[in-house]
Parts: structure tokens; C-alpha cells; sequence
């Protein structure tokens, strides 16, 4: 895919709503599109993390491994979806692994990429930041809801 | 290998050698601490922290479990069981006088010699804290030979705290810190200490990563997490401890049950040197 | 030199008086009555003329057949060395019963292989040795030589077994059965001790050994190299396996240098043969060329070289050494499998996540057959069980195989519960973590795993797979 058919595809993702089209040209320079089949796993817990990826179809899962329980997935993502912030935040190594659940397509930005282009225009940096920084808050406070176990009965 | 206790004497280690309940205390709801004598006088079971027995109960089976209590009493042994499976849910109702079998010690220590000169941090989650204590025992007892020592310790709820009257005893000390912290506080407890994972404890643990001995004992997925955490506050791969568990039953390297990749954790384990570990533990269903 | 054997009777003469005239000293069983004569002769003459009177004998013995006579008659031999006054085998010393010296290489003749089982009887070993039983060449117990698969053939491939009737009387003219020496070494169940309940107390009685001293007959190379394989691992690491201890200890191997190769062997690949260099007291290797039906053998210890002084033998002479030696040779070119096992250790560690575990998944069944008749594999679990009445309590160990779902049972829960994570175990467990835990490779190439799998699952090919991908 071109880089001119990638940049209006990518304005169109919800992470991406509303960015500036500076911002989105900096940001297109280090994206491509990728594909992945059902099952495949798209990364490892401690691999390096160097791609952010803006799910466009199906369903990626966040998993843990335990030796006893094998894989358990703690959070899927779909299709609008931002998966990863571990290639902003050193020391770039993945904490889980992901899996597409179903055939899934998705934007890859490369991280080291962008992290470049973020240190030579903090402002680019501050808008990827300001944005991720909702994703996280999201997560977290859906983590502690999950953490309370309101469905379980009461001791 | 371990050349040590394991092989000395004329203790047999196929079989088990009866030793007696001479207290049970229960420490949580389904966590209890035996503290055994030996049935035959003058039996003694010298041990290195780490290491673990395999206890038999007549008729029932035989389970290993780490020694929890302090290497330097002789004639004595503890053991902090949690009561999981078939076994170890009959040994919870064991009383004192009763008697079991005991296979041991087995196993590769934790590196307590090798620590002696540097910072020490302990790292345990849940359960985790009986293998470690032998550790603690050990340091104290000789104190000035080790830097900084911090424990950090982790558990589910307040409820399920190990050992609290050692725990408050060892934060009263100048010369050692604690953390403690839960994943949980259910509605009912009064709990004002820490309430997070305990890789948040890391943190403010006060030690000098390039002279640092870690030592973590707890779930795969906790001691996975820690080693993270530890290896960004500058900690290197072949300064951190960690204590790895697999199905185990005959506990002397034949039955290939306790295999993790190359190693047999019964013999060239449980405690092993991270970078020893770490290309087996990012595989899956090794 | 030729010996006579321990069936026939012989007479006892004083050996102070033998001394006189020669310095043969018959002891004990040995000597034929023939030979006897000869020193009785002695007893009255000097050595001159029993020298005359001996080459008197050889004068009407040497006649037609002389060639037969001289290439397996012991009578003629005796005589000429006698008369040559070469007496080769003899290295003087004080309790010479057998003529070879270690490494020397002897003919046996068919027809007296029965000795060596009368031998080992006499020894108070328990033979076991190949058998036809239910369609296979298993090992168990042997009486006689008439026990062994005379004429027998096996044709094995991927997930293939079959017997066949061969053209000729071969007593070994096969590959290896589903069975190997590890279900007597290491025995598939064993109680390891009891227990007795006395109110709160218990008393643990130990096992006490009762196996009996195995004579092992027609042994392969590769069976000789896995029985080194857990020698490593149950004698020779932490701790030391009693059971496989007090087995292997007094055990009597003969072996046997293939004849053929199998459809699914590699000892070559793997280095493990086809001709056994070391582990056996006697080794032997079949020669049957029209009418004649012989051994040429190889004694390896000294157990060997005595039990030997009771088997009608001779020296092998150069031609049916070289014969020997070209037999095992073309074994060596007929392997029905090849692996190559260079850097497999590092080839297999960094391929954990290798697709083509994916696909042997597929066809793999998990019924654990490989472990079984794999001469190598030796894991096992123990069983704690009690009667009902609860006063008695017992230990066993039984095999068991990495291929159950039990067999990583963690609390709650098994680490390899798919077929993938299973097989994957086995296979690099047996290439490669082998090498890291014992120094050896686990594989011995003897193929009884792609023979006994029912849908054929081939480890060499599964390597090739993953080297090619590379």
C-alpha cells in the first residue's frame, strides 16, 4: 500500500481523529499495513517493542502466560483499538503477549521511528502523548474494576 | 550440583526416614507450619536455604516442600505448607505426635555465600516467603557480613499474611528494611499498610544495584514481573536468584518429571541463576 | 589352538605329572579324552616319543576332509602344535583355562553355540535373548540355542512390523523387536519399599534385591550403546539408582554384530555401530556361507575370556576375520535411515517455535509407544498405595512417558498440554537437552521409535524438516 492511500486510511482510525495533517504525515512515514492470520502471535512478553499498532479489523487478545494455566487472556482489542505503549516507554520490552484471536489487519508504526521524529518535534510528541495517555487511563481504570471482582460472591 | 548435605551422612534418599510432629500453628486459612523432631534421636537433618524435603504421609503420598525453618537448630525441622492438593489438604489436619516420613534435603541452595559483601534484596510472593525465611535466619545470624538487606513481600490479602509477628519483629530492626503489601483488602479488613502488586514495593527498595544479590521466591508469573522491575533498576542477570517448580517425585534426577528445559529442578534446581533460566522461561509450555 | 569343550569327559591326570613333558596344565574342565591319551602317553615316555607317537595320530587323522579337519578340527591343531612345538595359546601363568587373550578373535561353530548357553547355566545366569512370541523377536528368557529366531527375518518401516521366513537357518539374521534391555535393567515395575503402621508411627521396610544374574545373548550395538546411556544417567550422576545397580552389575553380555540393517535403523548416523566396539564379554558375528555355519568372535573382559575356556573354539584365522569384518561392513551401508546430527543440539534450541512441531502435532497420537520401546527413555513415577485395611502401605515406580498430560501436572493444572509441547519435549529431550544434562546424545539410532509408531512419526525426518527450513 502507498504511502498516499495509508495517510487517509490512518486519519480515519479513532486514535488518530482529528490529528493535525503535519502530525499525520510524520506519523504516516513510519507506518505500514500488516496482516494477521488467526493464532498468530503478533508479540512475546520481554521481546523488544518496536511497533504500535492501530487495529483496523478483528480481534487481538492480551495474554499472560502461566506455567500451570497456560495462556490466559486479560483484555481483547478490536478493530478502532490502540495495542501497545511499551515501545514509549523504556525499557521497550512488550510486559504481555498478543495474539490475533481472528484474521486481524492493523497499521504498524514503527516505534523507534517515531520516537525519533517525537524527540526532533516535542510537539509531535506531546499530541501522541496526550492521546496515549487516554488509552492508558482507560485501561488502568478498567484494570481496578476487574481487579475488584464485583461478580464474585462475598466471603 | 550441590555437594553438600544432600549426599552426606547415612541417610537414605529413597527413603523416607519417620520424623514427628512436635507442633502444628496454622498461619493462614489454608497455609499451616509443622515443626518436626526426629522419631530416632540424634538424627539431625542439616540443610542449606532452598533446599526441600520430600514428605511422606503413610498410605497417602509424598509432596516436596521447601524448609522454612533456620538452618543453624540442629535436631529441628519446619515446613510451611499450603494445603492444595490431596496430600497436602490430609497434612493440614495432622496433629501433633503424629508422625511422617522425610526424604532430604534436596535441591541447589540460594546463593547466601556469594551474597556475603553485597546488598541483599528478598523478593517473595505469597507462599514464596517460607523457602525464603531460611534466608533470613542465615543473614541475621551474622548480620555484619552483608550490606543492605531489604524484604520485599507481597500477599493476596491481609489475611493471608505469612509469618506477621516475625515480619513485625524484623521491621522494628535498624538494619533491615521491610515492605509489605496486598493485591487486595476485602470488605471488613482494616489494613492501612500498601495496597498494590509487589513489584511497586521495588522502587523504594534502598540498595546498590551493581552490588546487589536479589533473590526472589514466589508464582512463575510474579518472579518473571520481579526480575523485570529489578533488571531496570540495574540489577544483571547473573546477580538475581530465582526458585522454579515442577512436578516432582522422586526428587533424585530419575523419574524426568522436574525437567525444565535442560535442567532437572529437583538436582540443578530449585534455586537457579537467572541468565541460566531465562531463554527456557520465555518459551511456553516447557 | 584349539580347545575342547566342557561336554565331553575328560581324565583327570595329576599336573605334576604333565609338567614333565609339556607345559600344558589341564584344569578342571577342558581337556578330551584324546589329548588325555596323549599325556597319559607322556606320563610313560619322554617327550620324544610322544612327539612320534603324536605325529603318528596326525598322520591318520590327516586324511580326506583334511582341509575341513584342519580349518575346524581341533584334533589336527592340537597336534600341529604339539609337533611345532608351539604351543601359541599358551602364556604359562598359573590358571590358564582358555587359549585367547582379550580382543583375540575366535571361531565358534554353530553347532557348539549350545555350549555357551551350558556355560552360562552353570554360571547361574538367567538367559534371556531374542524369541519369536506373537508375531514379534521379543526378549525373554532362553533355555537353548533351539529357543533363538532360527530363520527368522523382521522387515520394519515407518508404523511397519512384520516377520518373515528367511531362505537360510540364521540364528540372528534380524534387527531389533519392540523390546531392549531396559525391561530387565530397569524394570517396568518395581516396589521400592513397604511401610507397616504401628499406631501413630510407621516402620519402612526396604526392598531387597532379587534379581537374578542376567546372561544377555545376541545384544546389537546400538542396545550396547543405550545401556552405556543410563548407565550415565542412573549410576553416574547425583545419586545412583540401586534397582539398575544390582542388575547391571553382574550381568553377562554377548553381543551380536548386525548381519543386516534394518529398514529403519541409523546406528551409522548416530555412531552407535553396526559393530560392537566395547560393553559385551563375548561378541560374535555370523557367518554362513553354504554348507559352513560359524561364529567369528571377540572376547571383551576377562568374565568372557574364562566363560570361553569351556566352548569348543578356535583362532579365527584371516580369512574369516576379514569375512567378519566385510559382513559388518556392508551392514553399515544398508541403514534405512540417515540423521545428521552435526550442531543438532543448537538446530533444535533455537527452533522451539518451529512451525513443523505444529504439523507432527497433527499426526502425533501421544500413545507414548516411542517411550516405551525406546532403549534409552527412563523416566518413571512412583505410586503410594495402601491395602484396605490401612496398616500396610507400599511404594512402587513404573514407567511412565513425558507423553501423558500427567506427566507436567503442576497444581491445577499440566504445563504441556498440547500434543505439540509433548512431542517437542521428547524429541528435544532425546537430541539435545540429552547433550546438555549427560554429555551423550540420548538417541542410539536403533529406529524402534519410527517402527513401533502407529502412524509412523520419523524422527529423522522431523530434523531434516527443520534443517532444511533454515
Amino acid at each position: 500500500m502507498s504511502i498516499d492511500t495509508l495517510e487517509p486510511l490512518l486519519a480515519e482510525h479513532p486514535f488518530l481523529q482529528g490529528i493535525k495533517k503535519d502530525y499525520l504525515q510524520l506519523i504516516t512515514g513510519c507506518a505500514k499495513n500488516v496482516r494477521f492470520e488467526a493464532g498468530h502471535v503478533i508479540f512475546r512478553e520481554g521481546e523488544a517493542a518496536d511497533q504500535f499498532y492501530l487495529v483496523r479489523h478483528g480481534k487481538i487478545a492480551l495474554e499472560v502466560y502461566l506455567p500451570e494455566r497456560g495462556s490466559n487472556s486479560i483484555l481483547t482489542l478490536g478493530a478502532g483499538d490502540a495495542l501497545g505503549w511499551s515501545w514509549l516507554i523504556p525499557p521497550y520490552k512488550w510486559r504481555f503477549d498478543a495474539r490475533a484471536i481472528e484474521t486481524t489487519q492493523a497499521f504498524a508504526l514503527d516505534g523507534k521511528c517515531l520516537r525519533g521524529k517525537c524527540e526532533k518535534d516535542p510537539s509531535l510528541g506531546y499530541e501522541l502523548l496526550k492521546r496515549i495517555a487516554v488509552i492508558i487511563a482507560e485501561r488502568l481504570h478498567a484494570t481496578r474494576l476487574q481487579m475488584l471482582d464485583v461478580y464474585g460472591a462475598r466471603e | 550440583m550441590n555437594d553438600g548435605p544432600q549426599r552426606a551422612g547415612s541417610i537414605d534418599p529413597m527413603l523416607p526416614a519417620p520424623w514427628r510432629i512436635r507442633r502444628v500453628r496454622r498461619n493462614t486459612r489454608d497455609t499451616f507450619t509443622l515443626d518436626l523432631e526426629p522419631v530416632y534421636a540424634g538424627i539431625s537433618l542439616p540443610f542449606l536455604p532452598g533446599q526441600f524435603n520430600m514428605i511422606y504421609l503413610f498410605g497417602v503420598g509424598e509432596v516436596p516442600i521447601s524448609m522454612s525453618g533456620d538452618p543453624e537448630s540442629s535436631g529441628a525441622m519446619t515446613h510451611t505448607v499450603r494445603a492444595v492438593g490431596t496430600v497436602t489438604r490430609v497434612m493440614s489436619r495432622l496433629k501433633r505426635g503424629d508422625e511422617i516420613g522425610i526424604r532430604g534435603p534436596f535441591g541447589a541452595s540460594w546463593p547466601v555465600e556469594e551474597a556475603a559483601g553485597k546488598d541483599v534484596v528478598i523478593v517473595a510472593g505469597g507462599i514464596g516467603l517460607a523457602p525464603l525465611r531460611p534466608v533470613i535466619y542465615h543473614i541475621l545470624a551474622r548480620r555484619e557480613k552483608y550490606g543492605r538487606v531489604a524484604l520485599l513481600y507481597g500477599a493476596r490479602t491481609p489475611h493471608d499474611i505469612l509469618y506477621q509477628d516475625e515480619l513485625e519483629k524484623w521491621r522494628g530492626r535498624f538494619d533491615l528494611q521491610v515492605e509489605v503489601t496486598v493485591d487486595n483488602v476485602s470488605a471488613g479488613q482494616s489494613w492501612k499498610g500498601n495496597v498494590g502488586v509487589v513489584t511497586s514495593l521495588i522502587a523504594g527498595a534502598r540498595f546498590d544495584p551493581a552490588q546487589t544479590i536479589a533473590m526472589i521466591c514466589g508464582p512463575e508469573l510474579m518472579m518473571r514481573f520481579t526480575m523485570a522491575e529489578l533488571k531496570k533498576r540495574g540489577i544483571g542477570d547473573d546477580s538475581i536468584f530465582i526458585s522454579m517448580e515442577r512436578n516432582m517425585k522422586c526428587a533424585v534426577g530419575f523419574c524426568g518429571h522436574c525437567q525444565f528445559g535442560p535442567t532437572f529442578i529437583c538436582k540443578d534446581g530449585p534455586v537457579f541463576r537467572s541468565d541460566r533460566i531465562n531463554p527456557w522461561l520465555s518459551k511456553r509450555e516447557i | 589352538m584349539c580347545v575342547r569343550g566342557a561336554d565331553e569327559p575328560f581324565v583327570e591326570i595329576s599336573t605334576a605329572d604333565v609338567e614333565l613333558c609339556t607345559n600344558i596344565r589341564p584344569m578342571g574342565a577342558g581337556w578330551r579324552s584324546q589329548v588325555a591319551a596323549v599325556e597319559v602317553l607322556t606320563l610313560l615316555c619322554s617327550r620324544m616319543v610322544a612327539m612320534l607317537i603324536a605325529s603318528l595320530l596326525l598322520w591318520i587323522l590327516d586324511r580326506p576332509g583334511a582341509d575341513t579337519a584342519r580349518a575346524g578340527c581341533p584334533i589336527a591343531t592340537v597336534m600341529q602344535d604339539l609337533l611345532s612345538g608351539q604351543l601359541s595359546g599358551y602364556r604359562g601363568g598359573d590358571n590358564l583355562t582358555t587359549m585367547t587373550q582379550l580382543g583375540d578373535k575366535f571361531r565358534l561353530e554353530r553347532a557348539h553355540l549350545q555350549q555357551l548357553f551350558d556355560a552360562l547355566k552353570r554360571r547361574e545366569y538367567q538367559i534371556v535373548g531374542p524369541t519369536v512370541r506373537d508375531g514379534a523377536i521379543v526378549y525373554d528368557h532362553l533355555n537353548s540355542v533351539a529357543d533363538l529366531p532360527i530363520g527368522w527375518t523382521d522387515k520394519q518401516e515407518g508404523g511397519r512390523y512384520r516377520l518373515k521366513k528367511r531362505n537360510d537357518e540364521a540364528l540372528f539374521g534380524f534387527n531389533v523387536g519392540p523390546h531392549s534391555l531396559k525391561q530387565f535393567l530397569h524394570p517396568p515395575r518395581q516396589r521400592l519399599w513397604r511401610a507397616e503402621r504401628q499406631g501413630k508411627s510407621f516402620e519402612i521396610i526396604p526392598e531387597v534385591d532379587k534379581s537374578p544374574k542376567y546372561a544377555f545373548i545376541g545384544i546389537r550395538s546400538c542396545d550396547l550403546h543405550a545401556i552405556v546411556v543410563q548407565d550415565r544417567v542412573l549410576l553416574r550422576d547425583q545419586y545412583i539408582d540401586p534397582i539398575y545397580q544390582a542388575r547391571r552389575e553382574d550381568c553377562f553380555i554377548v553381543a551380536v554384530n548386525c548381519g543386516q540393517a534394518g529398514g529403519t535403523c541409523f546406528c551409522v548416523s548416530m555412531n552407535t555401530g553396526p559393530k560392537a566396539t566395547f560393553g559385551f564379554d563375548l561378541a560374535l558375528t555370523e557367518v554362513l556361507e553354504g554348507e559352513h555355519h560359524f561364529f567369528v568372535g571377540e572376547t571383551g573382559t576377562e568374565k568372557g575370556r574364562e566363560a570361553l575356556g569351556e566352548i569348543t573354539h578356535c583362532e579365527a584365522g584371516d580369512k574369516e576375520q576379514a569375512q567378519a569384518e566385510q559382513i559388518v561392513a556392508h551392514t553399515a551401508t544398508q541403514m534405512g535411515r540417515t540423521m545428521e546430527t552435526s550442531d543438532i543440539k543448537e538446530l533444535l534450541y533455537r527452533n522451539y517455535d518451529h512451525p513443523r512441531w505444529d504439523n507432527v502435532a497433527l499426526r502425533c497420537l501421544t500413545c507414548a509407544n516411542c517411550t516405551m520401546v525406546c532403549p534409552t527413555c527412563f523416566c518413571t513415577t512412583v505410586e503410594d498405595v495402601t491395602d484396605l485395611t490401612g496398616e500396610h502401605a507400599e511404594r512402587w515406580r513404573r514407567w511412565d512417558s513425558c507423553f501423558t498430560l500427567d506427566f507436567s501436572y503442576l497444581h491445577g493444572g499440566s504445563v504441556r498440554v498440547s500434543t505439540k509441547a509433548r512431542y517437542r519435549q521428547w524429541m528435544t529431550h532425546k537430541l539435545a537437552t540429552w547433550i546438555d544434562q549427560f554429555g551423550t546424545s540420548g538417541c542410539v539410532g536403533c529406529g524402534r521409535c519410527i517402527t513401533w509408531c502407529p502412524v509412523g512419526i520419523d524422527l529423522t525426518e522431523e530434523v531434516r524438516a527443520i534443517r532444511e527450513s533454515e
